[in-house]
């Protein structure tokens, strides 16, 4: 029998608010020494009360404006109920009924075509502290208790490793072009939850559903849902069961090892959160929200395309990180031809950025300098090879390409005089090769340029190069 | 509907209480009734009255994102039943 695997996502993202969701604690928990981004309100102390951040709300509320969500006129908080020394309220303020934001869509390309995949919430609540297992004992910093965490849940639309990886990708480059989250899965701002059930292709059963968690990279959503889609497949060919639990993603061992089996539905007792009076979510403040919005990636590729007549692909490549789309639109405006920057940025610059390891906003490189780049080319005072080993430099050292190519004697020789010396030795170096071009094989010198691009390290001008040994070998006919 | 004790014993188990038997009888006689009062509230008739959460009609009470000092750690470390190196110590925790 043919299955389908049938996968919802949560996705739990870290707002970059500057104090903490219903205290004043700075939110920048990671580079503070243990618990000392901590207060009696973070803390549950008796007599505290929470007051909500006003920016965190704004942030969950762009987000869900950008993934075409219905906005709350009501909303509110609720308290989750659990214990666990993560929580040190033993509970969670959360929102249950009435979330900020519902039934909005995301969309993925799939085979070429659009799929829209549904958002049933993004909703606000609260971090947890952090646990840290000796074996021993348990350690609590509570600096990243009480930090904001917006939940945006996916409908059960996805049906592949791969959607769900484009989804993750997608949503995290709309959370950093609004400049709500950063979106770092590797440092945990970022985390993701799938459930994942099978049912026979084209029926509606519901199949037992089995949740993944620890899943800490693009990479390691899409290998555990085809690694537990895969196991399932299985149990269900031999007629066994798939039993409802939760399962980790073993990143070294590639496959999801059993967590805990749920033995019933988890009771939070969920109720109204009763030191947070409910929000109003006015037109006025929606709209004033909506006009401060950035321009979103599918409109900025489709304007990349109509614009500066880039191929969707690079549109969509240039437009997936901001600040790789707002570098190159910044040498476009700098008179920089657009297609040759894309090629460079897509090419040459990533490459770079790979083997560094670097960001965009990382990188030394100014738009300026990669339009003086593409001048020393055009002017032919470089080759393209030689812009290359430029941009290399640029790197290292953030000088100019101009102060490089003047410093390290790059500029392309164009002095026919010692093109002619470099000439008659790579003529007395490959006499086979003339003998052939002298018996009207003109293909070979191309590879006679080449010597020579070879004996000039790349820094004769070819098209000179070329002139010269024609003339030369013409003489010897 | 009177609560069960097993129901008592599910409730006991959530918040973490140890309850004799004893105590078991009488807590369930005790949340029967407070149950019993909210059943009279739900046979009022209510239709037309929007549901309400919170006894006090305030809305939209927030606060500007401005970070403001933290408590000095020893302070928050004096209330922890234990600490090591500016970390809360407890008992571990099997995942
Ligand atoms: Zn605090």
């Amino acid at each position: 029998m043919e299955y389908e695997a049938i996968i919802g996502m949560e996705v739990h993202a870290q707002l970059l608010t500057r104090s903490k969701m219903f205290c004043a604690c700075a939110a920048d928990y990671a580079a503070a020494p243990p618990n000392t981004r901590v207060c009696p309100v973070c803390l549950g102390m008796p007599g505290t009360l929470p007051v909500i951040n006003r920016r965190a709300v704004e942030f969950v509320v762009m987000t869900g404006l950008a993934l075409h969500c219905r906005i709350a006129d009501h909303s509110r908080f609720a308290r989750k109920n659990y214990h666990y020394p993560d929580l040190p309220k033993g509970y969670q303020i959360s929102q249950y009924e009435l979330p900020l934001c519902s039934d909005g869509y995301l969309e993925i390309e799939v085979d070429g075509r659009v799929k829209r995949i549904g958002i049933e919430r993004v909703h606000l609540e609260e971090d947890t502290a952090k646990l840290i297992h000796t074996g021993e004992h348990s350690l609590i910093d509570a600096n990243r208790a009480g930090v904001p965490l917006m939940e945006i849940v996916s409908a059960p639309d996805l049906r592949t490793g791969e959607e769900a990886r484009q989804y993750l990708t997608r949503l995290r480059t709309i959370l950093r072009y609004l400049g709500v989250s950063s979106g770092n899965m590797e440092e945990g701002s970022m985390r993701c939850e799938v459930n994942i059930s099978l049912r026979p292709a084209g029926t509606d059963v519901r199949g037992t559903k089995v949740e993944v968690k620890n899943l800490n990279s693009f990479r390691s959503v899409k290998q555990a849902i085809e690694y537990e889609t895969e196991r399932q497949r299985r149990l269900l060919e031999s007629g066994e069961r798939v039993v409802q639990v939760t399962m980790g993603w073993d990143e070294a061992r590639g496959r999801t090892v059993l967590q805990r089996v749920k033995e019933s539905a988890d009771d939070y007792r969920y109720f109204p959160e009763p030191d947070l009076p409910p929000l109003e979510l006015s037109r006025e403040w929606v709209e004033r929200i909506r006009a401060s919005l950035p321009e979103l990636p599918e409109a900025r590729r489709e304007r990349f395309v109509r614009d500066y007549g880039l191929s969707a692909y690079d549109a969509g490549v240039l437009t997936a990180d901001r600040d790789v789309a707002d570098f190159f639109e910044a040498v476009a405006g700098l008179g920089g031809d657009a297609k040759g920057a894309a090629n460079w940025i897509t090419g040459e610059i990533f490459r770079l950025m790979n083997a560094r390891g670097l960001e965009m906003s990382q990188m030394p490189i100014r738009p300026a300098q990669l339009c003086e780049l593409m001048g020393l080319i055009r002017e032919g005072v470089i080759t393209t090879t030689i812009a290359k080993d430029v941009l290399g430099y640029m790197v290292d050292t953030g000088d100019s390409p101009g102060a490089i190519v003047q410093q390290r004697g790059l500029a392309q020789v164009r002095d026919a005089a010692a093109l002619e010396a470099v000439a008659r030795q790579v003529i007395a170096d490959n006499p086979d090769a003339v003998a052939q071009y002298l018996a009207g094989k003109e293909q070979v010198l191309k590879f006679l340029v080449g010597q020579m691009m070879r004996a000039t390290k790349g820094q004769a001008n070819p098209t000179l190069a070329a002139e010269i040994l024609k003339a030369l070998l013409a003489q010897g006919r | 509907m009177p609560l069960s004790l097993q129901q008592v014993e599910h409730i006991a188990e959530l918040a973490k209480l140890a309850l004799t038997d004893e105590e078991k009888e009488r807590y369930r006689l005790q949340l029967s009734a407070i149950l019993e009062y909210a059943d009279m509230l739900q046979r009022l008739d209510l239709d037309g009255v929007p549901p309400m959460s919170h006894a006090v009609a305030l809305t939209n009470i927030t606060r500007p994102d401005e970070p403001a000092a933290s408590s000095p750690r020893d302070e928050i470390l004096a209330n922890a039943p234990d600490h090591k190196d500016g970390l809360i110590r407890v008992r571990p925790i099997l995942e």
